[in-house]
């Protein structure tokens, strides 16, 4: 029996690997965007597809945003299977019209005849040190769009999986990308890449009985530290990636929630009108009755994004979370 | 390092790439907007042309009445006239082959019917029974384009798609001079040229964005003026002549089927209605202006071209005229009948296949729908 050796691999790599796959076994592929061709785009994802695929497959856009993804439509309407970059979260919001009034509502509109699979790749979330506008955590503008998917991924692994679903769905997907986790290695075969994924399907991170942390994309690191570290506190967490923010997997979440009794959501993101309100919403709504204690938040500060040397303190770090799971009215079991 | 090393030697002029790239004088718009009709060039116009064109006209301002009489009946939610703008509507439908594409903005169903579309059809979105009331591919328009602008980057990405599989499409975007004013006209436009994509721009000038007029919109020598600066030729022309429009629009339209790029067309015309039913137009212009501009019609000139010609006597008027009221008579009726709608029809294209979510919320408005019918909702 012969052992693959496993070689580590980070999160980019993986994301490139699954662009130049799809855009190999379906030539209607096609990325664009900024500094995507000759450089391979700021953060090196679309590295060598220029030169492998040509610049009419892999392109460099003026530099407009509204227009990437303006035209992308265009395209898609003619049959093609667009993969548009935005290079930052923040340097997105341009686009936000375009894929307000027309990507997520063209299928809707025109009764099926015309989906688009369009795939918005959105590089997000802090912790890079990056400056003013290059660390916004944008989802909740994105699940509060309906028509769209929204879709990130947490693991090597799960990067390619999900790029591949998301660029094969006939849907449009916003595929956040959280920029911290870029460099995070895993072993990962490139030559047996991970399975494609279905969007919508949350995983248990970490099997747990104490309490459940739900969570996904630059948090979920985070919170399996937490847990860990929880360990000694005598708690055992039960960590759940939601992979998918639109769908929502309320299966998932809620057997585990059901199980543990007690839920903690985290993200970078502002609380006030972001995904925890949502998520904790939708959990009580479902598992009242198997609740010890109120679903809790942490949460980014409902504060602009701060600037580098300050950006510790805003992002929900162990400590924060090992807070909020002891005010998970533990001794309401006494 | 030393300072004097850092500093690089002395050249007063910048590099090359700094140079003008592009001689803008071909690209420059005419002075005054290119006219046929009332010309000796007039004489030069195919007879089957000019017959064909008035045809479509007067069945064109026919249509525009009766939309509007829909609305006043309240048969459609709200119209947009494009009464005094037929010309453009019109032959903006003309110009383009079977495989062309057509994007419309909110204003110009017209176009959209004089490309073949049924008028029931072209109208959906502004009864409002559903938002595009017709497959886009089948005719090759795109859904009709409330916010303005947006539809032109579409124009340029499909043209671009097609481009780049070799096919032979031309996309011909439509909007007006406010249109021009957003973004998404710039980026178009400015991708369109660099991609060297076969679009074609259509600016109806109409005069006013709802209540606000040209000067206060741009200070641009004019709007086909805006082309040079995004490289592409812009050219001027009398939006109410119709073999004009067709001529500019024809050439637009070949010059990019055969590979050399975009056209901005400004076409010069009037709103003689207002904005829509919706609107008051005396808040914001005068009578006299209007009726400047009525003795300008577009029918009229082209009647008169035909007349002198003897290319249409009172016989072919009427006849067309006649054709006109059948086409009304028959969006009358069906416009007159009730739309049948299935509210169930809300989720069944969110997503290609409904999320857990929306499957909930579906099956609770059937709950709604089955107490509603049986008379038990509280």
């Amino acid at each position: 029996m012969t052992t693959v050796a496993l070689k580590p691999a980070t999160m980019a790599q993986a994301l490139t690997r699954a662009l130049r796959d799809a855009m190999t076994a379906d030539p209607t592929v096609h990325v664009m965007g900024e500094d995507v061709g000759t450089l391979g785009g700021v953060f090196r994802v679309t590295d060598g597809l220029a030169k492998e695929f040509g610049e009419d497959r892999c392109t460099d856009t003026p530099l407009a945003e509204a227009g990437i993804l303006g035209t992308a439509v265009g395209m898609a309407m003619y049959g093609l299977r667009p993969v548009v970059e935005m290079q930052f979260d923040a340097f997105a919001y341009p686009a936000f019209e375009q894929l307000i009034s027309h990507v997520s509502r063209m299928r809707n509109r025109t009764r099926g005849a015309m989906p688009l699979p369009i795939t918005v790749r959105v590089p997000y979330g802090g912790g890079i040190g990056g400056v003013e506008h290059h660390s916004d955590s944008s989802e909740a503008y994105y699940m509060a769009t309906p028509g769209l998917h929204v879709v990130t991924p947490a693991t090597v692994a799960d990067a390619y999986g999900l790029l591949r679903a998301s660029i094969a769905s006939d849907d449009p997907v916003v595929f956040l990308e959280p920029k911290r986790l870029y460099w995070s290695k895993d072993t990962w075969n490139p030559d047996e890449p991970s399975p494609v994924e279905p969007i919508g399907r949350a995983v248990v991170r970490r099997p747990g009985s104490s309490a459940t942390l739900i969570t996904y994309g630059p948090s979920l690191p985070v919170c399996l530290e937490a847990a860990e570290a929880a360990r000694t506190e005598g708690w055992d967490l039960e960590v759940v990636d939601l992979r998918s923010l639109v769908p929502f997997d309320d299966e998932t979440v809620c057997a585990s929630v059901r199980r543990t009794g007690r839920a903690l959501v985290v993200h970078e993101s502002g609380g006030y009108g972001g995904p925890g309100g949502e998520i904790a919403a939708r959990v009580t709504e479902r598992c009242f009755h198997h609740l010890e204690a109120p679903v809790l938040r942490v949460a980014g500060f409902d504060i602009p994004y701060p600037p580098p040397m300050l950006e510790r303190h805003h992002l929900p770090g162990v400590d924060r979370i090992l807070d909020a799971v002891g005010r998970l009215q533990w001794e309401a079991e006494n | 390092m030393t300072v004097m090393e850092q500093r690089g030697a002395y050249r007063p002029t910048p590099p090359p790439a700094w140079q003008p790239r592009t001689d803008p004088a071909p690209l420059l718009p005419d002075a005054v907007p290119y006219r046929v009709l009332g010309t000796e060039a007039a004489a030069q116009a195919d007879p089957g042309l000019l017959r064909r064109l008035y045809a479509q006209l007067v069945s064109g301002r026919r249509y525009n009445a009766q939309a509007t009489a829909l609305t006043k009946q309240g048969r459609l939610a709200v119209y947009p006239s494009t009464t005094g703008q037929e010309a453009c509507e019109v032959a903006a439908a003309l110009v383009l082959q079977e495989q062309d594409w057509l994007f419309p903005s909110y204003r110009d169903t017209l176009a959209a019917v004089a490309r073949g579309l049924d008028p029931v059809q072209a109208l959906t979105l502004l009864r409002g029974d559903w938002h595009t009331g017709y497959d886009p591919r089948e005719h090759r328009i795109a859904p009709l384009s409330t916010p303005l602008a947006t539809q032109l980057p579409h124009a340029v990405g499909l043209a671009h798609a097609a481009r780049l599989k070799g096919d032979d499409v031309v996309a011909l975007a439509m909007v007006g001079d406010g249109g021009t004013s957003e973004g998404d006209f710039h980026e178009a436009l400015n991708f369109a040229a660099v991609w060297q994509a076969p679009v074609v721009f259509l600016v109806q000038n109409n005069g006013f964005a709802i209540s606000v007029p040209l000067a206060k919109q741009t200070a641009a020598p004019s709007l086909a003026h805006k082309a040079v600066g995004y490289g592409m030729p812009g050219r001027l022309v009398d939006g109410n002549d119709a073999v004009a429009v067709h001529e500019v629009l024809s050439e637009a339209v070949r010059h990019a089927r055969e590979g050399g790029g975009p056209t901005l067309v400004e076409a010069i015309t009037y709103r003689i209605e207002a904005h829509t039913n919706a609107d008051d137009a005396t808040r914001y212009r005068g009578d006299s202006e209007v009726e400047a501009w009525r003795a300008h019609d577009p029918i009229a000139l082209l009647e008169h071209e035909l007349t002198e010609r003897g290319l249409i006597d009172e016989a072919g008027i009427q006849a067309a005229r006649d054709a006109a009221e059948a086409m009304a008579a028959e969006l009358r009726a069906h416009m007159n009948q009730d739309p049948v709608l299935d509210p169930m029809d809300l989720f069944a294209d969110v997503y290609a296949e409904p999320t857990p979510q929306l499957r909930e919320q579906r099956d609770q408005l059937a709950a709604e729908l089955a107490a509603e019918r049986e008379g038990t909702h509280s």
